[in-house]
Parts: C-alpha cells; structure tokens; sequence
C-alpha cells in the first residue's frame, strides 16, 4: 500500500501545476449562472485552451491514476469545471469511442476534444426515471432517416447543445433492454422542442425534451439497432470511479472554510457543532481515502470501475448533505439567506442522493451485485 | 500511487485468517465466552511465534521487521476472528517487555479512560494500576478493571490498531448478515430478497469499505489526522454494523446463543479506549483550523 506519486506521476502534477498556475490568472470572468450562451462560451473556451495545453484527451487517453490527479489539481487551483462538456467528454465521446466506426469517430470526437461541440443527455423520460429501460420515445425507420417521437427529462444543457446522445425504443415488442438504440440527434432538426425545468434551487439547471417526428439519419446510430442499452452501459460505467474527484476536493475546501466562519462568528465555542466539523473531516478524508484506493485498483484491473462506483456515490451523497446542513448551523439564521454563500449549494445538495441513479437503487445495486443478494421486490 | 495490497500483504493476511480458523474457530469462541476471563495462554505463544506481536519489531531485535500497514492487516483478522485478550498492549510492550514479542508474557496496560482489560490474567501492566477495581464487563470475553484518577497520555498507535480491530468486527458484521439474509427464509423467499433487509446489508457493506479506505490510508502515512478519522469510521462501521447485524438476524439477533451480541459488546468496549470519541474529533476539528484540509 503506497499513498506516494510514482516519479512519473509527480513529473505529470508538477507540470500540470505550472501551467494552470501560468494560465488561469489569464481566464476571462466567469459568466453569470443565468447566461447560457455565456456559459457554453466560457466553458467551451477552457476546453479550447486544454486542448491546445495537451490536457484536453486527459479523460480518454490517460490512466485512472493521472485522470485523479488531474481532476485534483485542475479542482485545487480553482480551474473551471466541465460544465458544458460534461457530456461531450464523460458520456457521448467515451461510447462514441467504444462503440462508434471509424467515421463517426473522426466527426464527433475531435470537436469534442477542440471544444468546438456540446453535447446533451437524452436518457431518462417521464416515466422512465430509476427504471430506465422503460423508456417509451418511440423511433422507426422511413428510408435513411429514423423518425423519433416522444419526450427526455432531466437533459442539462439541452438549450446550447449541438448534439443529444439519444436512447430511443426501436423494437416495441422485445423485451424492454433489447428493443433500445443509441442515436446522436443534431438539436438543430426541426421538431425539437426545449422547454427549462427550474430547480427548487431557483435556477434552470437543464430541461424537457419534446420530440415530434424528428429525423434522424441513420448514419447517425451508434451500435447495431436495438442494441443500445449495451451501448449506453459503457457509457454509464465510464461515469464512476473518479467522477467526484473534484467535487470531494472542493468539500473538503468547504470544510476548512466552514471551521474558519464558526470561529468569526462564535459559534465555534459550541462543542456539538465543533465536533460535527471534526467528524466531517473523518468522513471526507475517508471518502478522499476510498476514491484512491478505488483509482488503484482501477489501475491495477486495467478496466474500468465497476460497482464499487455505487458504494462511494451512496456515502458521498449522504456526505455532502450533511456538509451543507451543518453549514446551515454554522451561519445560523444567515442560512435563510440565499445571498449567503453555502446557502444555495445546500439547495443543491438536495439532487445528489437523486441523480445518477437514487441512494435507493445504488443500495439494490450493492446488494444484488456486489453482496449477492437474491433480486426481488 | 499504489494504494491497495501487496502480494506480500494478501499473504500475510491469508495467513494470520488462516491460523485464526484453524485455533479459534466459532467452537473455540463459544468455549472462551463460557470460562469468563481466562485467557488461552497456549494460544497466545502460538500467536508470538507467528510473528504477531513482533510484527513491527526490527529484524535485529528478533522481530518480522514490518511496518504498520502490515499490523493493520494482522489486527483486522483478529477484530474478524474475535480474538480475546489484551493485543493492542503486548503488541505495543514487544521489545520493551521481556517475553511480550514472544507471547510468553501477557501484557495489559492501564488505558487514557481508567480502564484496564484483562489486569487478572496480565503478567505485566503498564501504567499505575494501584487500587484497581473489578467491573462486571458487558463484554464476555473481555475482563475490566477500573483504576482511579487516571488520564494517561495515548498512543496514536493503540488508537490505530483498535481501529483495524474494529474493522475486522464490522467485516464480520457483515458476512453474518448477509449468510443470513441468504439463508433465512419468510413469505417463502430468502429476506435477503426484501429491499428493507437488502438496504440495511447494503449500508453494513458502505460502512466497512469506506472505514477499511480510512484505516489502511492511516496505517500508510501514520498522520494523527488520519488516525482520528480511522477511529471515527471504523467505531461506526463496527457498532452500527452489529447492530444491523442483530437486527437481520431478528429474533435469534437478541439470543445469546447466535454470535451477534459477542460483535456488538466488543465494538462497544473499544469505542471507550483512548477517551472515546470525542477525543478524535476534537482533534479534527482543530485539524481544520490549522489548515490540515490539503
């Protein structure tokens, strides 16, 4: 067991170090949260300059191990997250990679890369949320185009998207895994209707989808028809592992600032609420813990993680709750407030026990998959 | 970075369950818990000449010359096994004691709370046990004595290894759980299938991993942050995993007969060593104002 950077690793942080140290005192002001143009500019813009720095295939290319101390370093020094490319670089572009031929590799994946593109989710639906597979958006065939009806849920950056990555029901009568396929739908075709959800957070974080007749070419479907649930598996399983590298950084940067505003404002002198921080400090330092150790062993397998994802998301999600709610106490009345800083991530907080699959069906997930409990109801 | 185990690692822990199963297997528990507060000294040299308090002990010395995540390995499998009998202290006495590296001499040591545990059976105490009281201990296979006025300097180390005991014990919470959420059956399906028992395995299994990452990662950079914060996870993987241990178990949870109680009453007794608790995280609240969060 061993905690240090190999020499070649280090070389690898120490260099990533220097540039954004160089580079991000560069960076234009980050756009207002209500700017979506300005947001996909600015976000699409980092991505260019990662690009043109070397780092930009850091997600496909490089191993578990150095994606870590990217997404370390990058969250550390305060470099801009993902935002717009999430999807582009951590869901469409690793299965267009994995599943996708030649040509459509070469016309999806450098734009990507270049942050010329982004790409939306079209996966979940009304009615198809934890049950996925049900999902009834409906595609059949009229020549060389797909016809696509029906409507997605839950899509962020549906507003400024080049692309959606669309799950579609193509065989009605299979059974319900075998009858879906994956399609990459331009969101410029005509019949697309977006329309923003807003957040209890206040703010319009993504959107609904309706689609009515939309053609899709079918040059444009990635894998063999009705085989899209496979397809999308890959892509699912890509998101784990190292996906809250980042974030988990971030908490515990919270955490530090939390116990400094406890201290400026007395309330520090409570011991039952001291002795919450310290024990959100054991709780992040272990999820630090657990994502290294899950990173390692992502290297040493040579795969990608697997279920272990569902253990480490089901306590982060819990953790990051408790964070926020312990901010709550720590600004007191000042947490009615949404001026106040923590205030709104707290709001946010509220999603992550929901999305990427609820703390509910992470724990079917442990249960059957890795305790080998018997499926049931 | 290479955090996971070694080749090297895997062995020894493969060895030290495997002495384990083969000298104090469920039938050698059951018998423990029925002669109350006599310790297995025939073991306990079985347990010196394998190396098990002289595991950090320098090669010079006669020790394995290991380090501490190899320790940390060794008292997991005996918080698995249930192992009875004062380890933390002969281990830390190795070297300083004479015979506590070889099993010959049992060492038990006055703890930072005011308790010491198997004080009759030691042949040496560390710290002043003077006027020593016997307490009926909830715990069968661990014999307390309470000394007075006592607050003792502790050792991150003791809190480290207890740590990995409890680790063990919530492993074994776990593997209990779900034999019996297999087995049992109700409704005419094994409740393992129910999603409340499902879910309840489920968290004993988060528990254990997330407490296991924290305490192999303290047993790497020895930092008395992260042992704080090992202690604060394992004590919760241990104590809340018997508990929904017990309770998958239902009625047979709360017999003497079934196992579980012996789980739960040993988390409970470790949680109190080195002042509990709160001692940790005082020091990781701190932590955080010193600009420990890198």
């Amino acid at each position: 067991m061993d905690l240090a950077d190999s020499p070649e690793d280090a070389e690898f942080r120490a260099g990533l170090r220097e540039w954004l140290g160089k580079v991000l005192p560069t960076l234009p002001p980050k756009p207002s949260p209500d700017d979506w143009p300005g947001r996909r500019a600015y976000d699409l813009g980092w991505q260019r300059t990662l690009y043109e720095a070397g780092y930009a295939d850091v997600h496909w290319q490089a191993s578990p191990g150095v994606r870590l101390i990217f997404l370390e370093e990058t969250e550390r020094a305060g470099a801009p997250y993902v935002g717009a490319g999430f999807v582009g670089l951590l869901h469409a572009g690793p299965t267009i990679a994995a599943e996708g031929t030649a040509e459509q590799r070469a016309r999806w994946l450098p734009p990507i890369l270049r942050g010329e593109e982004v790409w939306c989710q079209g996966f979940s639906e009304p009615d198809a949320g934890s049950d996925l597979a049900a999902l009834r958006t409906r595609a059949w065939r009229d020549g060389d185009d797909y016809v696509v009806s029906g409507s997605k849920i839950w899509t962020s950056h549906a507003e400024v998207a080049d692309w959606c990555e669309l799950l579609v029901r193509t065989d009605p009568a299979a059974p319900k895994h075998r009858g879906i396929t994956w399609l990459a739908m331009p969101m410029d075709a005509p019949g697309i209707t977006v329309r923003p959800l807003r957040t209890l957070a206040g703010s319009a974080e993504f959107a609904e989808v309706f689609l009515d007749e939309v053609r899709v070419p079918v040059t444009h479907r990635v894998g063999a028809e009705n085989d899209g649930w496979r397809v999308t598996m890959v892509t699912l399983s890509f998101e784990r592992g190292t996906a809250f590298v980042g974030e988990v950084v971030a908490c515990r940067r919270v955490l530090g600032e939390l116990a400094v505003e406890a201290r400026r404002n007395g309330r520090w002198d409570d011991p039952a609420l001291r002795r919450r921080l310290g024990a959100l400090n054991a709780e992040f330092r272990a999820l630090w813990r657990l994502t290294q150790w899950s990173v390692s062993e992502a290297e040493a397998e040579g795969g990608l993680p697997g279920v272990g994802g569902s253990v480490f998301k089901l306590r982060y999600s819990q953790a990051r709750q408790e964070l926020y709610d312990t901010a709550a106490d720590v600004l007191g009345e000042e947490s009615l407030d949404t001026d106040r800083p923590w205030v709104h991530d707290r709001l946010s907080s509220l999603s992550y026990t929901i999305a990427a699959g609820t703390s509910q069906i992470q724990r079917n997930i442990v249960a059957e998959r890795i305790l080998g409990l018997p499926k049931g109801r | 970075m290479r955090f996971r185990l070694t080749e090297d690692q895997r062995a020894l822990r493969d060895g030290v369950r495997g002495l384990l199963a083969r000298r104090f297997d469920r039938a050698a528990l059951r018998a423990a818990v029925d002669r109350p507060g006599r310790l297995d000294r025939a073991l306990w040299r079985e347990l010196g000449a394998a190396g098990f308090f002289a595991l950090r002990l320098p090669e010079a010395d006669g020790g394995v010359g290991l380090g501490l995540p190899e320790t940390v390995l060794a008292f997991e499998e005996a918080g698995r096994a249930l192992l009875p009998g004062p380890l933390v202290a002969t281990h830390l006495a190795a070297g300083r004691v004479p015979g506590a590296a070889e099993g010959e001499t049992v060492v038990a040591a006055v703890d930072g709370g005011g308790l010491v545990e198997w004080l009759t059976e030691a042949d040496v105490v560390c710290g002043e046990a003077g006027g020593a009281v016997p307490l009926r201990s909830v715990d069968p296979l661990t014999p307390l004595h309470r000394v007075p006025g006592v607050s003792a300097a502790v050792d991150p180390v003791a809190v480290l290894l207890t740590a990995a005991e409890q680790l063990g014990t919530a492993t074994r919470a776990c593997e209990l759980a779900v034999q019996h959420a297999r087995a049992r059956e109700q409704f005419g399906q094994p409740i393992g299938a129910f999603q409340a028992v499902k879910h309840l395995c489920a968290e004993l299994l988060v528990r254990v991993e997330v407490a296991r990452a924290a305490v192999y990662a303290a047993a790497v950079t020895a930092d008395p942050a992260d042992i704080a914060a090992a202690r604060l996870l394992a004590d919760e993987a241990a104590v809340r995993g018997a508990r929904d241990c017990l309770q998958v178990h239902g009625g047979m949870g709360f017999t003497w007969e079934a196992d579980v109680h012996l789980l739960l009453k040993r988390a409970w007794l470790r949680t109190r060593r080195a002042g509990g608790g709160t001692e940790s995280e005082e020091l990781l609240a701190a932590d955080l104002l010193s600009g420990g969060v890198r």
